[in-house]
Formats: structure tokens, C-alpha cells, sequence
């Protein structure tokens, strides 16, 4: 279990003060400026030491993300966005950041834009936090009237600027070209890649994009150091990370954990165990909507990093563990992730505009008792002609959790159809 | 360059091109159905996938996917096959069935594709989508159900027509291509988005369920509803000509078409003159060509060489004009002209009438200045052309005069030729664009050039392009801007007035007794003197029919092999499509028959000894189209203190309805309707 001492966010369930005031007390800015004064490249190397993957679903190492930004400008400035665009549900990390530690984030931001080459970022906050958004706001405001943002911010000789932008409600702008396509006024729809945001991004200058939690890790791993963070966890899944536990467990709660943790301690210490003991479990979700359902057998000796999950054809994903007992009928259950996604295809590319609607309807007839063997077969085969054609991960997305359902509970879904009979179309001579 | 090889073939690309377009480099086809080398990518079909060695080992859109060295590409693996037949049973499975009512079919891309990646069943057992059918306006219908969204419309209009009407409103399978509140397309080019859908959800409203496109006869040919002699491909089904499309054509009109030179097609059919007719006692009578020639016979034998006059219309082909003129002189006759507009100005040497940048070449100039046209309602294909130049970057344009919106920013420096003269002494901070600009270009309008002042304009917009150094040896960047699509062909012929000869104006009030109006419709009828006897050789019963005498049946430009010239001097060749209706004939060989039959028999009797002579007395019509140099930098022959002060306006006002056959038309009528609406008036 995560030692005290080792947590990031000491204020996650904001028992202490969130302002300025609390966050110097908890040592946030402190010694901002020595740490950008260690220059732009030791800055990247103690993130590649850090061995700290991207927390935003898709874990790729952060430091050789940074390290792709163009060292040199060719006369086009560089830019970092932040994606606190949270709207996987199940995942509710990035709130609780930035409602009780939004220091963290904008220091982390400060930091970050250094050690990138950019002079400003944006924060994309998700619509729907409008409280958070004026509570990340007034943080904003506080650290400029501080002299931590803006023209020689915190000292450190780096003149920096933090725009916070709210969204309008759409899953797909936490995809992170639909972001960059969101921050500049257009429709939310991603981009084809390449080219890359590093190399063409926010109004086609070099751009990185970051998960809050990603960002707001960085001022203690600079503090703390890079092998700090490295030495926690696992090989290649290393340092902390903030779990969301919800669903049929007696206390959900968000809490930060090694990675590696075994999925049954995570519940049974964190989160008070599952509602009627571990073995009324049924299911778990266990990185978000998007990622594929475990199991109980697959619960029972699962570790919760990026590799353990992805060895069961699973995902970390945001890390949202969404706990299912007995009660709960799983088909039923994925079906209304199949309505969620059909709901937030941007119907920008084919497979996954056409695709997530013929899933849903599916899916809504196994519900219903209405498919047979073939017809689940067929839902099978849908799933594969989406993922891997589309032009960002939605297809993955809205095609996983099927796949996953039909892995891990293919005997409950199929008992679904074994006893229909489809209508059978009777041809009517003429008379 | 970039070498890859696709399929086994080894292509060599310029580096930043696309698998998509190395596989067309190769030979190697791709289907696609958003990709469109004349508009932006947007990757949103997926049908375009093929399988990349060394890249993630799922398939990969060519169309959004640039080429690196030594890639290897294939596009008929197993992987690729699954994909699209992936894609396309996606692409169908909210596609209606309709394609036996569907206008599309025989030339639908959906179609094509399906039957190399359809199945032979449908698999989807649920409701199919439908929505609504907006109206676009009365050039395009839809039918939003048969939409692939695509977007190619979308980004056509954004980036092309530059009137970003078109979007997306909407998510996911919700998704809706249209104008978010419905309303009439505004573009003069909307017409090109039926040729971009590669479905059926956009057709042509007029066209719907007239032909099938196998039943079609399909014959090239020259547009003359204006002067830029776009490429077009006239289909028609027995006498009837059905359609109009763009064909390619790189250097004039890529691949786009004006509305109007695409759906003033149904004017062919309409008010057509099927047979000669004669005037007695005030009215008119149908005759034989017979009783017609006799007439005309005594008419000008009986009338002095002096006052025999002829004016030249805008839709001739160089044929009829060289017959005719050759015809007058035999007569002795030097009474010609082809400016029915009354312009009169300095037609000397070919550069001073010529769009001498070119149309292509106008993608190379850095600043622009119009004098007194509106391009996007007198060449909307033009217009496109400075948009996307516009688009490229580093580019200014200025405006004098009263067009209405162009879509691209001009500065409008000033509306009369006192604007001229604030750039001629440096004063109106514009000169500083034209200054600075390594190849400027000033267009001069069909309107200014009609004004009583036109030949004043002419020059001072010539010594404009000599003060800001837009004519070298290595570039020209004077240009006339025409309207009339015979015009720059009638002025190569010197279908002028000859030693002591008049003008249209001359020839007007009386001037001559006997004025032959070939196809000229545009001339204000009422000021033909009262005793002039005017004999009308054209296609339509308009303003020139009504006043003549006697009326001999011509051929439009779908039913007569003719040589235009457009405004850039190009000499194109248009083919016949169809027979002229009824007792009409092609307009050279009418003449040629009167000819003789008044003993002054023309010395052609085919057209292809016709197209001799007029090569060899004519050398421009036999030769390669070049691109004039500006080295000759002596003015235009004017006085420039004739500048008046009068505003500079536009050729034309209504785009729809500027000639005999876009006024004979339906379609074009109601577009007026629907574009000009007539301002209510209170009752008294």
C-alpha cells in the first residue's frame, strides 16, 4: 500500500484549503524557479527517468512525448493543452485535481510549458464542470495576482500564460485533435494523423497535449526526482495514479495507489469491499467506459498497471473502476455504453457514424431477447470491421466493450438468444 | 522526390504527395469517395485503405497519408479487402435502395465500388435511416438519405466557391449535410456539387429523371454563355440536348462550370427560330429560304455598299463571323462591327484585348487590380481561379468600380476613375501593394470597356500595368476581362469597321439601310432607324427577331461545329452535338448559300476548306496557344482626358439572364426568381 509520505495529492478529498494560500503550505511553488533553472532539457530527462506514462487512457511516456516538440522555433511559437476535458464515465480523477489541488496543476503547467518550449497553454475544461472551471479560475487568477503566471512567472525568467477554456459537452473533444479542432472554434472532430500535434497542432504550431493528472504530477516528480517515481509501481508502469472506484462497492471513493495494485486490495481496502463481499461480484470495469469487462475469475488476480490489463486484452485506460455485483445485467449494462457511444460518434468517418448505431441496435435487441446465435456472431464481426478503420480511437472505444462482454460473458450472452425464434417471413401467393 | 512502390511497382513522387496519389502516379487504383484532388483532405470515407508494411499493423487511409522513402504499399491484400468491404456494407447499410429512381444511376460511385466490395446480401436488420429533403434552391435537388457525408459539397463550397453555406449540423449517424436554415444555394458555381456527390443525394433539379447516362451521346465542346470558353461535354438523347457538364481542362476551367453555362441548356429548346420568315405589311409570315434569299437578293442589290452594315453578336462562332465578314467585303461593304455594346476602343494589337496573364497564370501574380467588372457574375470559373489563388497566400486585390460581393477581400479603393487617377499619382495607399508586387495584374471589365469613355479606361488602365511595372518581358498583367464569348474571336477576324466604315453606333439611327445582324441581340432594338431593313440571322426569337425583316434560321452552339476564342486568345473547337431544329442550318453555310446565290459566291464549300482559309488569312487560328509578353509597353490609342466621371459598373447586374438562351430558359428564369426577387410594389 501507497505510503503517505509517497502521495502526490495530499489534499485529494479537500479536507485542507485549496487556495494559494494552502497550496504553498503543502509545498506547492516552492522552489518553482530552481527547478526551471536545472534548463529545458534536464527537465525532459527527469521525465524519461520518471518512467510516468500519459494518465489520460492511452499511456504513452510522457517524457518522450515532450521530447518531440521542435527544440528550435521556426518562427512558429509551441504550444501545450491540457485535457481536462473528463468525460469517460466512470472517471471523476481530473475533477477532485482540480477542485482541491489546482496549485499542483498550474505549477505542473508552468513546468511543463518549460520544459516544451511554450510560452502558453490551455486548459480545455470539460462543459459540464462549470464549478470546478470557476474554482480552477479564481486559482488561475490568484497565482497571476502572485506573479507565478505571467511575464516572469515565479520568478523563474519564463514568461508564461495559462488560458482556461471551457468545452461545450462532447465526449469526442477529449480526443486530442477534436480538442485542438474544439479550441479553435470548430466543430469538435479529430484529425487525420499524421501530422502529429507535436509537429502540427493548435493552429498548426507544434503542440503537445497533456492529461491534467499527467501535468499535475510534475511539480513533486521534479521535486522529488524522476527515480522517486520510477521506484514505485511496476517495471515500465511506474509511480502513483488516482483510482476511481464506483459502482457496488460500499465507499466509492477516488484514491491514489501504486500502479500494480492488485484489483481486489484497491476494492476490498479503498473502497470498502464489494456490496455483499467479493464474491456477490459479478464484473468490473476497469479503466473507464471504452475499456473491455473483466470477469470475476479475471477480478480475482488482476494487477491494475497499463501491461497487467492489456496482457487480458483489457486496458488501464483512465483508470475508473466500475464495480458490478450480481444484481446488475451486464449485457444490459454494456448496451447503455453502446447508447453512450452512438450518442458521442462526432459522425465525422464512416465505420464508426454508422457502425456505433448498428452495434447499439444490436445490442438493444439482445437486451430485448430478440437476437439470435447469428446475430451475436454477426454484432462480433461489426465490432472488428470498426475498430482499427477509423480515424481516431472512438472506434476502439465503442468497440471494445462489446468485444469485452462477448470475451469475458459470452455464456450470458449467448443464454440471451438461445431460446429465440426470429419471425419467420411467410411468402403469400398472389391470389 | 520520393520512391515507394505500391503493389510491386516502383513510383517516384514530389515528397509531401500522398499514397493516394502515387497509386494514381502508378496506375494503381484506389477507391475513394471523400478524396478529391481538387479539395482539401479529409479522410472521412475510409474507403481509400490500403496496408503499409511497417507501420501499425492495421489499414491505413492513402488519401491522408504521406509517401516516405522506400514505403512499400499494398492495396488488394486480405487486410485491405476486409477493410473496405468493411466500410462499404457501413456505407450501406443506411443507404435507401432506390437506385432504380435514382437520377445517380449508371454514374453513382457508391455503385461502382459495390460491386467490388458489396456483399450480395445485406446483413442489417434494423430501420434504415431517412431524412428530409431540404431545398437547396431550383438548380440542385437532394436527397439526404442516399447523403454518405462525405463533405466533399462542404468543402467545395468553403474552399472553392468561397460561400461557406454548406456544413454539417449534428453527430454521429444524426449527422445532416445542408444549410442549417434551408435556403437557395447563393453560388454561381453550386452546380459543381452534383458532380462532386458521389452519391445521389445531390442531382440536377432541372435534369431529374429525364435520361439515363447510357442513353446519352456525349460530344465535346466549348462553353459561349461567357468568355472564358470552358471545357464542356454537351450530352444529348436524339434532337434534344439533356445536359451540360464540365469536362477537364487544366488551363481554363480545371474542372468546374458555371450554373448558367450548365443549366441554360433547356433554353436550347425553347423560342428557337425553325424556319425563315419574312415581314409583310408588319407582320411577320413563315417563308421558304427560297422566298427569304429573294428578298434579302433585291434588298441589297438595290441598296448602296455604304449602307449595308453588320453587327456581329456574342455567341458566333469564328466561322460564321469570317463568312460573313468576307461576304461584306465582297459587297464592298466596310460597315462591320462586332462590338453590339457600342464599345469603342483600341483593338490594334492583340494585347490590347487579350487576358494576357491567362487563367493559369494568374495563379503566379502576387497583386491584382480590377477595373469596372464583377468576375464572379462575368467568368464565375475566373473568379474560383483568384479565390484559390487568394487561398495560396501573399496575394492583395483591389477593386474599382461597383461590384457587388466577390469571395475573396478586395480593397475597394473607389467606384469612378477618379479612383484610376489616386493610383496613378501614388495617393491611395493600394499603389504601395501594386509597387511593391513582383507580378501584378489589373483586369479591365467588359463594362468599362463599354462605356463611352471605354477607350480612355482601356489606356489608362494599359499605362497603369506600364507605371507598376506589370508588363515585361516576363510577364503580362493587362487583361480584358470579356463577357461575349465571340468577341476576342470577332476582334482576332477585324470583324471592325473597315476604311470610312461605321460603327455599331453609326449604323444605328438610320446610319445604314440594310444592317445584317448576325446572332446580335444585345443592341438596343429600338434605335435600328425606321426604314433600315434588318435581316436577323440567329438560334432564338428575341429582341433581334422581333425587329428584323426577315429572319433566317441559325444553329447554337451545341448544333454547329465552331472555333471560339476566348479571352485569353485561346482558340478552342467546339463539335456538333445535334441538328439544328426544323429548316435551320449552321450559320457559315447560310451565308455561304446567300452568297451565291447574289454572285458573290464565298470561296469554301466545306468547312474544312472554310477552317484553311481562315488559318491561312488568319494565322492566330492555326497557331499554339502562347502566352503574349508585355515587352511592348506603347499604349492603347485614347484621350485620356475623355475620363468621365461616371461610376464604373458592372457588364451586368442579373448573372442568370444575360444572353438569347439563358433568357429562353426555365431554369434561369427561375433562379432570377429565386436570387432577384422583384421588389413588391405598393397598390395605388
Amino acid at each position: 500500500m501507497l505510503k503517505d509520505s509517497d502521495r502526490i495529492y495530499q489534499n485529494l478529498y479537500g479536507q485542507q484549503d485549496w487556495r494559494l494560500a494552502g497550496a504553498l503550505a503543502r509545498g506547492d511553488w516552492n522552489g518553482t524557479a530552481d527547478i526551471i533553472a536545472r534548463g529545458r532539457d534536464a527537465l525532459v530527462e527527469e521525465m524519461k527517468a520518471s518512467v510516468m506514462r500519459g494518465r489520460g487512457g492511452a499511456g504513452f511516456p510522457t517524457g518522450m512525448k515532450w521530447s518531440f516538440m521542435p527544440k528550435q522555433s521556426d518562427g512558429r511559437p509551441s504550444y501545450v493543452v491540457i485535457n481536462a476535458d473528463e468525460s469517460e464515465p466512470g472517471t471523476c480523477k481530473d475533477r477532485d485535481i482540480i477542485r482541491n489541488e489546482p496549485h499542483k496543476l498550474i505549477e505542473g503547467a508552468l513546468i511543463a510549458s518549460f520544459a516544451m518550449g511554450a510560452h502558453k497553454a490551455f486548459i480545455y475544461i470539460r462543459g459540464e464542470y462549470y464549478n470546478e472551471a470557476q474554482r480552477l479560475q479564481s486559482a488561475i487568477d490568484e497565482a497571476y495576482q502572485a506573479g507565478l503566471l505571467g511575464k516572469n512567472a515565479a520568478n523563474s525568467g519564463w514568461d508564461f500564460d495559462l488560458v482556461l477554456q471551457r468545452g461545450a459537452g462532447a465526449y469526442i473533444c477529449g480526443e486530442e485533435t477534436a480538442m485542438l479542432e474544439s479550441l479553435e472554434g470548430k466543430k469538435g472532430m479529430p484529425r487525420m494523423k499524421p501530422p502529429f500535434p507535436a509537429g502540427m497542432g493548435l493552429y498548426g504550431c507544434p503542440t503537445t497535449v497533456n492529461n491534467v493528472e499527467t501535468i499535475a504530477g510534475v511539480p513533486t516528480i521534479m521535486r522529488r526526482g524522476g527515480a522517486w517515481f520510477a521506484g514505485l509501481g511496476r517495471p515500465k508502469n511506474a509511480g502513483t495514479k488516482i483510482f476511481c472506484i464506483s459502482g457496488h462497492v460500499n465507499n466509492p471513493c477516488n484514491v491514489e495507489e501504486e500502479l500494480g495494485v492488485p484489483l481486489k486490495d484497491l476494492i476490498e481496502k479503498h473502497a470498502g469491499g464489494v456490496r455483499g463481499g467479493w464474491d456477490n461480484l459479478q464484473a468490473i470495469i476497469p479503466g473507464g467506459a471504452s475499456m473491455p469487462i473483466l470477469n470475476k475469475a479475471m477480478a480475482d488476480v488482476q494487477l491494475m498497471d497499463f501491461d497487467s490489463l492489456a496482457a487480458v486484452k483489457s486496458g488501464m485506460g483512465s483508470g475508473a473502476i466500475i464495480v458490478m455485483d450480481k444484481s446488475v445485467d451486464v449485457v444490459k449494462a454494456i448496451w447503455r455504453l453502446s447508447k453512450f457511444f452512438k450518442h458521442e460518434s462526432c459522425g465525422q468517418c464512416t465505420p464508426c457514424r454508422e457502425g456505433t448505431g448498428w452495434m447499439m441496435r444490436q445490442m438493444d435487441r439482445i437486451v430485448q431477447n430478440k437476437a439470435t446465435l447469428a446475430d451475436i456472431h454477426l454484432l462480433e464481426q461489426v465490432t472488428t470491421q470498426v475498430a482499427g478503420h477509423t480515424i481516431c480511437a472512438f472506434g476502439e472505444a465503442s468497440s471494445w466493450p462489446i468485444q469485452g462482454l462477448m470475451r469475458a460473458f459470452r455464456p450470458t450472452v449467448e443464454a440471451r438468444a438461445t431460446d429465440y425464434q426470429p419471425p419467420q417471413t411467410v411468402a403469400q401467393a398472389a391470389e | 522526390m520520393v520512391k515507394l512502390t505500391i503493389d510491386g511497382i516502383q513510383v517516384e513522387v514530389p515528397a509531401g504527395s500522398t499514397v493516394i496519389q502515387a497509386a494514381d502516379a502508378a496506375g494503381v487504383e484506389i477507391p475513394r469517395f471523400c478524396y478529391h484532388e481538387r479539395l482539401s483532405v479529409a479522410g472521412n470515407c475510409r474507403m481509400c485503405l490500403v496496408e503499409i508494411e511497417k507501420m501499425p499493423p492495421k489499414p491505413q487511409a492513402s488519401c491522408g497519408m504521406p509517401v516516405s522513402e522506400g514505403m512499400v504499399v499494398h492495396t488488394d491484400s486480405e487486410m485491405v479487402r476486409k477493410g473496405r468491404r468493411g466500410v462499404m456494407e457501413f456505407l450501406l447499410i443506411n443507404h435507401p435502395l432506390d437506385c432504380p429512381i435514382c437520377d445517380q444511376g449508371g454514374e453513382c460511385d457508391l455503385q461502382d465500388e459495390a460491386v467490388s466490395y458489396g456483399r450480395d446480401h445485406s446483413r442489417f436488420e434494423e430501420q434504415k435511416r431517412a431524412v428530409s429533403k431540404p431545398d437547396w434552391g431550383p438548380l440542385v435537388r437532394t436527397t439526404m438519405t442516399r447523403c454518405i457525408h462525405c463533405t466533399r459539397c462542404v468543402r467545395f463550397t468553403t474552399e472553392v466557391a468561397g460561400t461557406a453555406e454548406l456544413g454539417g449540423t449534428f453527430r454521429g449517424e444524426n449527422t445532416q449535410i445542408g444549410t442549417f436554415i434551408e435556403k437557395a444555394l447563393t453560388s454561381e458555381l453550386s452546380g459543381n456539387i452534383i458532380d462532386l456527390c458521389p452519391v445521389g443525394a445531390l442531382t440536377s433539379k432541372p435534369y431529374a429523371f429525364t435520361a439515363r447516362p447510357w442513353e446519352l451521346r456525349k460530344t465535346d465542346s466549348v462553353d459561349v454563355l461567357d468568355a472564358l470558353g470552358s471545357a464542356i461535354r454537351v450530352d444529348a438523347r436524339g434532337a434534344e440536348v439533356l445536359r451540360i457538364l464540365p469536362r477537364l481542362n487544366d488551363d481554363v476551367n480545371e474542372e468546374w462550370l458555371g450554373d448558367k453555362s450548365r443549366f441554360a441548356v433547356d433554353g436550347l429548346k425553347r423560342r428557337r427560330l425553325d424556319r425563315p420568315w419574312l415581314r409583310e405589311n408588319g407582320k411577320l409570315r413563315s417563308a421558304s429560304w427560297e422566298e427569304a434569299f429573294a428578298v434579302i437578293a433585291d434588298r441589297i442589290k438595290a441598296t448602296a455598299p455604304e449602307k449595308l452594315g453588320a453587327i456581329a453578336g456574342d455567341l458566333n462562332d469564328a466561322e460564321s463571323m469570317l463568312a460573313l465578314k468576307e461576304f461584306f467585303t465582297a459587297l464592298r461593304s466596310p460597315n462591320l462591327d462586332c462590338r453590339q455594346d457600342g464599345a469603342e476602343f483600341d483593338a490594334s494589337r492583340r494585347a490590347f484585348y487579350l487576358f494576357n496573364t491567362t487563367v493559369a497564370g494568374l495563379e503566379e501574380a502576387d497583386a491584382l487590380l480590377i477595373i469596372g467588372s464583377n468576375p464572379r457574375h462575368e467568368a464565375p470559373v475566373l473568379n474560383a481561379r483568384i479565390r484559390k489563388r487568394w487561398l495560396a497566400g501573399g496575394f492583395t486585390a483591389g477593386l474599382v468600380g461597383e461590384a457587388g460581393e466577390l469571395t475573396y477581400p478586395v480593397e475597394r479603393i473607389g467606384v469612378g476613375t477618379d479612383a484610376l487617377k489616386a493610383l496613378a499619382d501614388g495617393t491611395h495607399p493600394f499603389a504601395e501593394v501594386l509597387k511593391a508586387a513582383k507580378k501584378p495584374m489589373i483586369i479591365l471589365g467588359a463594362g468599362a470597356l463599354a462605356r463611352p469613355d471605354g477607350a480612355a479606361l482601356q489606356a489608362a488602365a494599359w499605362r497603369l500595368a506600364a507605371q507598376y511595372n506589370a508588363l515585361r518581358a516576363d510577364w503580362h498583367g493587362f487583361n480584358v476581362l470579356h463577357h461575349a464569348a465571340a468577341r476576342v474571336g470577332a476582334l482576332d477576324l477585324g470583324f471592325l469597321p473597315g476604311k470610312g466604315g461605321k460603327s455599331t453606333k453609326a449604323m444605328l439611327n438610320g446610319g445604314v439601310d440594310v444592317l445584317w445582324l448576325l446572332g446580335a441581340d444585345a443592341l438596343d432594338t429600338k434605335a435600328i432607324g425606321q426604314n433600315t431593313f434588318v435581316i436577323y440571322q440567329g438560334h432564338h426569337g428575341d429582341a433581334g427577331a422581333a425587329r428584323a425583316d426577315v429572319i433566317l434560321p441559325g444553329a447554337a452552339y451545341t448544333e454547329k461545329h465552331g472555333t471560339y476564342v476566348n479571352t485569353e486568345g485561346r482558340v478552342q473547337q467546339g463539335f456538333a452535338a445535334v441538328l439544328p431544329p426544323g429548316d435551320a442550318r449552321e450559320d457559315w453555310t447560310i451565308i455561304r448559300a446567300i452568297s451565291a446565290y447574289i454572285g458573290h459566291a464565298l470561296p469554301y464549300d466545306t468547312l474544312e476548306q472554310l477552317r484553311a482559309h481562315l488559318k491561312a488569312s488568319y494565322p492566330v487560328f492555326g497557331q499554339p496557344f502562347i502566352r503574349l509578353a508585355g515587352n511592348d509597353t506603347t499604349a492603347p490609342l485614347a484621350n485620356p482626358a475623355a475620363l468621365s466621371a461616371e461610376p464604373l459598373a458592372p457588364v451586368f447586374g442579373n448573372y442568370y439572364q444575360t444572353d438569347v438562351i439563358s433568357r429562353a430558359s426555365p431554369t434561369m428564369a427561375d433562379c432570377v426568381a429565386a436570387h432577384y426577387p422583384a421588389k413588391a410594389e405598393a397598390a395605388e
